[in-house]
């Protein structure tokens, strides 16, 4: 605040200025200043200014030696920078920016406070050009031959965004050679912007950009898919950059011995994905292939659980236990509130009259005590609060400082600590609320801070002692299905040290990876299959039980029991979490004379056509993309069949160089380093043909072979082709779980796969606690992602099942049976189906193990026979009533 | 971000705004305030699911009650940010403070025993 040196906000990169000693951003962790050594110039002032003598000048980097058993490398990546390629104008023309800039731009926290507005003359943009692949796909002008996976989506969002943010039409075009909206659910959000919300879809990759010198706009110039040469004009361009490893994580690859491949991603075996070169050291996110949020959270876990496996033995052994002394009860005393006002150094001090407000908190009804000081949350008053505590026999306590979202906690500790129940707790947050906003005006904040501190206390007066249910953890696991996912979740967990039972409904292990045979990278699928089966069956810890099916299910994370079918007899199993693993399977096609014609067939059933009689026979393979996907049957992108086309062009053309391939595609979504198979089959001769949504392929039966016609759009006509094979690339379905999933009361999406807890942050939680999800089950997905989402199942299942016990929430809702007419609107209205009839009891029950503390059960519930705990109708109104009782 | 708001502008917390009831909205037009506003996620993306959407209905309700007994609805209101949002967050402040001001006090406060 303090800091007289202006420097530039590398975090909004470059867009605007910070001082000197600066928070990077909102949402750091941790939320302390820093001092930018490069631009301080030394001045002392901060270190003067700041009370807690909490500035270090001399502050040098210390070398620390760390002890460890498993190392995790996630270094991230860092956007590709265009300056070098001039035909773009980047760092010339100041309305072209890169997607990273863009996304500062929009942002609420960014340099222009989320106007849309344009560098050059901060006008708003009347029309936005972005274009795709700048450093992807692209191996000859930066390099990069693989594809970033990320840009078109977040091409999509930010298009979305502008148009949202715009307050006059705005017109969005995305120039892309293919859209890759291949993870679950995307292809929804690009129909969405692009049938819904207008956002324009050019197929052209952009020849150059130049400038109209008099207004700053950019003239965008492409070849049109007809090869005619076409000129646009937009306000604004964004360069949609890709995912590079920085130079730093280069390095850092370097001295720990660990191989790179030729982009500089970790080099890992597809079939164990998150492993590096070097035993002990796991990897994930971008440092391990392109890839988003899920995909790089999924990883996360994934490499958690590996590095947990090497040293589960030590797990637990450095934490210190806490000792608590048992809780005085307070139940039927009178009120004893005592306050702690803040300084905050000068946060609150410097602006609020802490003395007057302190004072005047004394004169609040039940108040025994007050205090203030420098910084309430430091350790040494804490153990001040403690001695109040005890001297003044306080059963409230009431802070006067900052936000609950921190704070709340650490001061919840301090009065269990004195045996008080945390929940007799309340903040007044005099500091974020107050003291930061008016520092204009000290007269106003003192008297606010004076408002907020009596509704505190109101509220403090009528807090209730709560009980946190403790659950004791079921040690063991259940997981369901055998598959490759189902497999290395049971291990993950078994070699964490869990015992685990696997439930497969088939006679056999291993799920639809049975009918599969290499990897496109060439992996030998059922040579690790067997290795896999083996590995199971040989490990102590691992329960398999096969023809095995699911008929009862009961309980909540940590103290589950599931009923198991096998061999006709009934089996309950208790168990502490779930993990999910029912797999996919291939869409059987109705469509292109499937099951009509015998040369036409699966990619699947090619693999296996090439395997048994190879291709010497064959001179001409079509194969038509999207079969089953991206229709209006299913509106998703199986996200596999356009590698599984590529691969088994590849190995067409290896067993038989001569035969030609034709493949039809929409888009081709070869992500991320799959894109180098794609390269190789067009440079091997493999043809791609794009058909429009509208106009697909025609196939007849010919006495020759299969005849396939397709509008070429580049030649602007039509092209037959006679195959001796017509291949279909079908999407991935869903395993049949109807019964499962009604059976657990697991939610799916209308294609069948079940649905995650958060779609961005959650990818292997379920919505319930304690239930997690990996594989096919979670949506269409390669080996090497199943493998790694079923070893994050199991790193995110040993969070719960590593604790003796879990303390739930106090914070829940609660039936007054006398008041409640059962009409069961509650039922009807919780978001996570936890209130139930009894139907022998005849009562509403909401099990507080289950219940996740929204309220919306209290807020529908006509006769206020539910409470939420903590803030019940007397507590919010109690607030209420303080603040305007003035008025 | 420090950012200036009214302060007149006092916050009541709760867990999420599917928890508002009608009856705190009315309660404190009734106490005397000049106006109450809830402050929801974004329209989409509840943590809960819907909660935001259950509070704009309950908004709505008391908007139409206030209506019926001849004070002005507007005096409750309903905004919606996600938690990102610090600068909308102010802007929403001001904008409620600025049209309240343009309502005028609560008619209600006369009748309010202290």
């Amino acid at each position: 605040m303090h800091c007289p040196v202006t420097a530039v906000n590398q975090y909004n990169l470059n867009l605007d200025d910070r001082r000197a000693a600066y928070i990077e951003y909102p949402q750091a962790v941790p939320l302390a200043f820093a001092i930018d050594t490069d631009t301080c110039i030394g001045c002392g002032l901060c270190e003067n200014m700041c009370i807690a003598k909490a500035v270090d000048y001399a502050d040098k980097e210390r070398e620390t030696k760390v002890q460890v058993g498993s190392v995790i490398l996630s270094s991230g990546s860092q956007g590709f920078d265009p300056s070098g390629l001039d035909f773009l104008g980047y760092g010339k023309y100041p309305n072209v920016v890169t997607s990273e800039e863009y996304e500062r731009i929009l942002s609420a926290s960014g340099p222009y406070f989320g106007h849309l507005m344009r560098p050059l003359d901060r006008e708003e943009p009347k029309s936005v050009a972005w274009l795709q692949c700048v450093g992807s796909r692209d191996a000859n002008r930066s390099g990069n031959g693989y594809c970033s996976s990320v840009c078109c989506m977040y091409a999509i969002k930010e298009a979305m965004i502008s148009k949202e943010h715009a307050h006059s039409e705005l017109d969005c075009a995305i120039f892309n050679m293919d859209m890759r909206t291949f993870g679950k659910d995307y292809e929804k959000y690009y129909n969405r912007a692009r049938y819904k919300d207008g956002v324009r879809f050019v197929k052209a990759r952009v020849h150059t950009i130049t400038e109209v010198p008099e207004t700053g706009d950019l003239t965008v110039k492409y070849t049109d898919e007809t090869g005619a040469m076409q000129e646009e004009i937009f306000s604004m361009v964004v360069l949609s950059v890709g995912l590079k490893i920085p130079e730093t994580s280069v390095e850092l690859a370097k001295r720990l011995g660990i191989e790179l491949n030729q982009y500089n991603f970790v080099e890992t075996d597809p079939l164990r994905p998150v492993e590096s070169s070097r035993p002990g050291v796991y990897t994930c996110g971008v440092f391990q292939g392109p890839k988003d949020i899920p995909g790089s959270i999924t990883e996360a876990s994934a490499a958690a659980c590996l590095a947990g496996a090497d040293i589960a033995e030590a797990r637990g052994k450095d934490i210190e236990k806490v000792e608590v002394p048992e809780e005085v009860d307070v139940a039927g005393q009178e009120p004893r509130i005592g306050v702690f006002v803040c300084n905050c150094g000068i946060n609150i001090g410097g602006i609020v009259d802490v003395p007057d407000v302190q004072e005047y908190s004394g004169t609040l009804p039940y108040v025994v005590f007050t205090d203030s000081n420098l910084f309430t949350c430091s350790q040494d008053t804490q153990d001040k609060i403690k001695e109040m505590i005890i001297e003044h026999q306080l059963n409230r306590l009431v802070v006067a400082s900052c936000s609950p979202k921190t704070h709340e906690p650490m001061f919840m500790e301090t009065l269990e600590a004195c045996g008080i129940n945390k929940y007799l707790f309340e903040m007044a947050n005099i500091r974020n609320q107050n003291s930061w906003i008016h520092s204009n005006n000290p007269d106003i904040a003192t008297a606010k801070a004076k408002e907020l501190v009596r509704m505190a206390v109101a509220r403090a007066a009528t807090l209730r002692p709560l009980n946190e249910k403790v659950v004791y953890i079921n040690k063991r696991a259940l997981v369901i299905g055998g598959g490759i996912a189902g497999m290395n979740a049971s291990l993950g967990l078994a070699r964490q040290g869990f015992n685990v039972v696997m439930v497969e409904k088939e006679a056999e292990l291993g799920g639809f990876s049975r009918k599969l045979h290499h990897t496109i990278e060439g992996k030998d699928i059922q040579a690790y299959l067997k290795a896999l089966i083996s590995d199971v069956t040989a490990e102590d810890k691992i329960r398999v039980l096969t023809e095995a099916q699911i008929v009862g299910f009961e309980g909540f994370k940590g103290s589950f029991a599931t009923q198991v079918l096998v061999n006709g007899e009934r089996e309950k199993i208790e168990h502490g979490i779930i993990i999910v693993a029912t797999g996919g399977d291939e869409y059987k096609p109705k469509e292109f004379l499937y099951g009509e014609d015998a040369r036409v067939m699966t990619q699947v059933e090619l693999t296996d056509r090439l395997e048994e009689k190879g291709a010497g026979d064959l001179s001409t393979v079509v194969m038509v993309q999207c079969v089953g996907s991206r229709n209006e049957e299913n509106e998703n992108c199986s996200r596999i069949c356009c590698q599984s086309a590529i691969k088994n062009a590849l190995h067409i053309k290896k067993l038989n160089p001569d035969a030609q391939v034709f493949v039809l595609y929409r888009d081709i979504r070869s992500y991320g380093m799959l894109e180098d198979y794609y390269t190789e089959a067009r440079r091997q001769g493999v043809i791609f043909i794009r058909f429009d949504k509208d106009a697909p392929p025609e196939v007849e039966s010919g006495s020759d072979g299969v005849v396939v016609t397709v509008k070429d759009h580049i030649l602007q006509q039509n092209v037959e082709i006679t195959a001796d094979i017509l291949t279909l690339s079908a999407g991935m379905t869903a395993a049949d779980t109807d019964d499962l999933s009604g059976v657990m009361k697991l939610n799916r999406n209308p294609e069948g796969f079940f649905i995650e807890a958060h779609v961005k942050l959650r990818p292997v939680d379920m919505p319930s606690d304690g239930i997690f999800l990996c594989g096919a089950a979670h949506g269409p997905k390669l080996i090497s992602e199943s493998i790694a989402q079923a070893q994050a199942a199991a790193a995110r299942a040993v969070t719960f099942l590593a604790k003796e016990a879990i303390r739930l929430s106090a914070i829940t809702a609660k039936v007054d049976v006398d008041h409640c007419v059962k009409c069961l609107t509650c039922v009807r209205s919780c978001p996570f189906d936890v209130p139930t009839f009894n139907e022998e009891e005849k009562v509403i029950e909401i099990n507080e193990a289950i219940c996740h503390g929204c309220g919306v059960c209290a807020g529908v519930c006509p006769r206020q026979a539910i409470q939420l705990s903590f803030y019940e109708d007397d507590q919010l109104i109690a607030k209420i009533d303080a603040l305007l009782e003035a008025a | 971000m420090r950012l200036e708001y009214p302060a007149n502008v006092k916050i009541i917390r709760v867990p999420c705004t599917g928890k508002v009831d009608v009856m705190h909205l009315l309660r404190a037009v009734q106490k005397g305030a000049d106006g109450v506003y809830c402050v929801g996620c974004l329209e989409g993306t509840c943590h809960y699911n819907e909660g935001n959407f259950r509070c704009r209905e309950r908004v709505e309700h008391v908007r139409s009650l206030l209506e019926e007994v001849g004070l002005e609805a507007d005096r409750v209101r309903m905004y919606n940010l996600s938690s990102g949002e610090g600068p909308t967050f102010a802007e929403y402040a001001k904008e409620m403070t600025e049209h309240i001001k343009g309502l005028g006090p609560n008619p209600l406060k006369k009748w309010v025993q202290n």
